[in-house]
């Protein structure tokens, strides 16, 4: 559970230059279009120990994203990986690869050393050229570095792959569900729990500033806020409120917590200072107001609330001022999320019976529908703001973490096995 | 092979030697008189076919007035709700007033009402629903007379459905406030 410190070398890698054929206009990936045909990349094994391992992570995280079309090994023409030397980009050409990543990994002093280059196959130009060094047990995260780079330098977006996910691991039966704080890597592995599941868990939470989480506790005796710093294993809860505490999150700076309240039937938001412990209450509606979700600057909130008669996104400031709504759409709107970048709100929308992940931009407009199913909800965003995590359940199943990017066309399962609700994706890692 | 001739068989030697010789004894007396025979007892009646003796009751025998049995059994711990909705139903005031008539009698039990959301809705909104109903049904029973620090509130969202199917009937029966006894039972 602990993160194992990572150190990024900066030694750039530069080839001398090559006389070639004329220039050709860079590949480049767009992200924003929905209609691509992903760009055919090949990653063979890196050289060294683990570099089989590390290939295969950065062709799955690639393959993943729905961008990339990472080609079959076997096909493979060059099969001696110095990247000391220009590849033979008549090899690569011939397999259709459009772009090439190769890389080898040395140990020294007991550490890893892991160099790799990203090529341009038909312009014959090396596009990056970068060192990673860590502990060899953290060869994951040296792949995952490396995937995000090579999907920045393509893509033109930050990556989203060297993160972790927490969410609550479910198991038993559908009338007796047990529910455990669970935290794993974005691609699945690494998986550990984080409660023993003995008392309902619900709706976690990642600081976007350091390694703490939040989530929701909730036993017969009541209820509770927990926050939890995954390096130092200290938990310790919100404070004693009269009335069920629930949906915690936290303000982008960290240094905020943002929660509902609920009393004599009412649940209002409320947000806490962290040094200070004070709280003050954000609405003051006789309606549920819930789910609240900071947008990236900290100025303003983006909640769910029934004030109108049923439940729609509300946007208002960070100190409660102004709640305006903002959803108009037929159906129910709830769990509204704010991308870290501030270009969307995802959400959960109900309608005509059937479960919807959907975008909208933060004044309302240009609502996009993502996902349908019987239960879809409680979209969570990657770092990058392209991606979506969220929870899917068939009728009479178990639910299970899905991912679908802004365009609504990469609908796939997430690679973690087992039953899984409430995601919440973190920054990226330091 | 000597036979040792153990105890009882020398006692019952004895005794066919006593009374033989109390016969012989006997012989030179005058013979007594037979008695009258006493008079044969009653033969017992012939086996009749008797009544098969009443089945012995199983079951449960009634609950100790008072107790949490009596409320479930004989009151109602659960009443249910519409959808989207906390509105105490007509079908649920009797169950109510029940309550709150046998937490009258009984002033020492402490309730937590358990409010309760079927799965079609979002986790925290459900939530939500769910500390409504049990909020209406904690206002009901304080109106009818229960004070309400006798009283404590929940909900459990749609984390603990009753009936694990998806049907309507199912999702009716998950739209529930429970009535849980937490102390003062007999």
């Amino acid at each position: 559970m602990r993160l194992k410190p990572l150190m990024l070398a900066i030694a750039c890698l530069v080839m001398t230059a090559v006389a070639a054929q004329p220039a050709r206009a860079e590949i480049e990936v767009n992200v924003n279009r929905g209609d691509v045909q992903p760009l055919p990349i090949a990653v063979p094994a890196f050289s060294g120990q683990q570099g089989a391992d590390i290939a295969q992570v950065i062709s799955a995280n690639l393959e993943r994203s729905g961008l990339f079309r990472p080609l079959d090994p076997a096909s493979f023409i060059e099969r001696d990986i110095n990247i000391g030397v220009q590849p033979r980009f008549g090899d690569w050409k011939q397999i259709n690869a459009q772009a090439l990543v190769n890389g080898q990994v040395t140990v020294e002093g007991g550490r890893l050393r892991v160099d790799f280059r990203l090529w341009d196959v038909y312009a014959e130009q090396q596009l990056l050229g970068l060192q990673f060094t860590s502990s060899p047990e953290n060869w994951r995260r040296v792949a995952h570095k490396i995937s995000d780079a090579v999907y920045e330098r393509l893509t033109g977006e930050k990556g989203y792959f060297d993160t972790r996910v927490v969410f609550v691991a479910e198991s038993g039966s559908r009338a007796k569900r047990i529910k455990r704080l669970a935290i794993m890597d974005q691609d699945g592995a690494n998986p550990s729990y984080l409660t023993d599941g003995s008392y309902i868990v619900m709706t976690p939470r990642f600081s976007s500033s350091s390694q703490e989480i939040t989530y929701m506790s909730l036993r017969p005796e009541g209820s509770a806020i927990y926050l939890f710093n995954l390096e130092t294993g200290r938990r310790e809860s919100l404070g004693n409120f009269q009335g069920m505490v629930f949906a915690p999150r936290f303000s982008p700076d960290g240094g905020k917590v943002a929660f509902s309240v609920e009393r004599g039937g009412n649940s209002d938001i409320y947000v806490m200072s962290l040094s200070s412990r004070s709280s003050s209450r954000l609405t003051s509606d006789p309606s549920i107001d819930t789910s609240p979700s900071f947008s990236p600057d900290g100025s303003r909130i983006v909640f769910n609330s029934d004030r109108s008669g049923s439940p729609q996104i509300y946007v208002m400031g960070a100190d409660g001022s102004a709640p305006r709504r903002i959803s108009y759409g037929s159906g129910r709107y709830t769990t509204p999320v704010w991308s870290p970048t501030g270009e969307f709100i995802a959400f959960t929308k109900q309608e005509g019976g059937q479960f919807h992940i959907g975008v909208m931009r933060p004044d309302g407009s240009d609502e996009r529908i993502l996902t349908s199913s019987y239960l879809d909800e409680g979209p969570t965003w990657a770092p990058n703001g392209r991606v979506l995590m969220f929870s899917r359940e068939t009728a009479g199943g178990a639910p299970r973490l899905w991912s679908v990017d802004v365009t609504g066309r990469v609908l796939q399962p997430m690679p973690y096995p087992g039953s899984g609700s409430d995601p919440a994706w973190s920054p990226l890692l330091n | 092979m000597v036979r040792s001739v153990n105890t009882s068989a020398a006692l019952r030697l004895a005794l066919v030697g006593a009374a033989a010789l109390s016969l012989a004894a006997c012989a030179s007396r005058p013979k007594p008189q037979p008695e009258a025979a006493p008079p044969a007892t009653t033969p017992p009646p012939a086996a009749q076919p008797s009544e098969t003796p009443p089945p012995v009751s199983g079951g449960p025998i009634a609950p100790v007035p008072g107790s949490t049995q009596d409320f479930v059994i004989n009151v109602g711990e659960r009443v249910y709700f519409d959808l989207d909705s906390h509105d105490v139903r007509d079908d649920a005031r009797p169950i109510l007033d029940a309550q709150s008539a046998w937490l009258r009698r009984y002033p020492s039990v402490r309730v937590r009402i358990e409010g309760n959301a079927d799965e079609r809705g979002t986790r925290e909104y459900n939530l939500a629903l769910g500390a409504r109903r049990a909020n209406a049904v904690r206002d009901y029973l304080v109106n009818a007379g229960v004070t309400s620090d006798r009283i404590s509130t929940i909900s459990f969202g749609k984390e603990q459905p009753i009936d694990p199917g998806t049907s309507e009937e199912a999702y009716q029966k998950n739209r529930n406030a429970r009535t849980a006894i937490v102390s003062g039972a007999r």
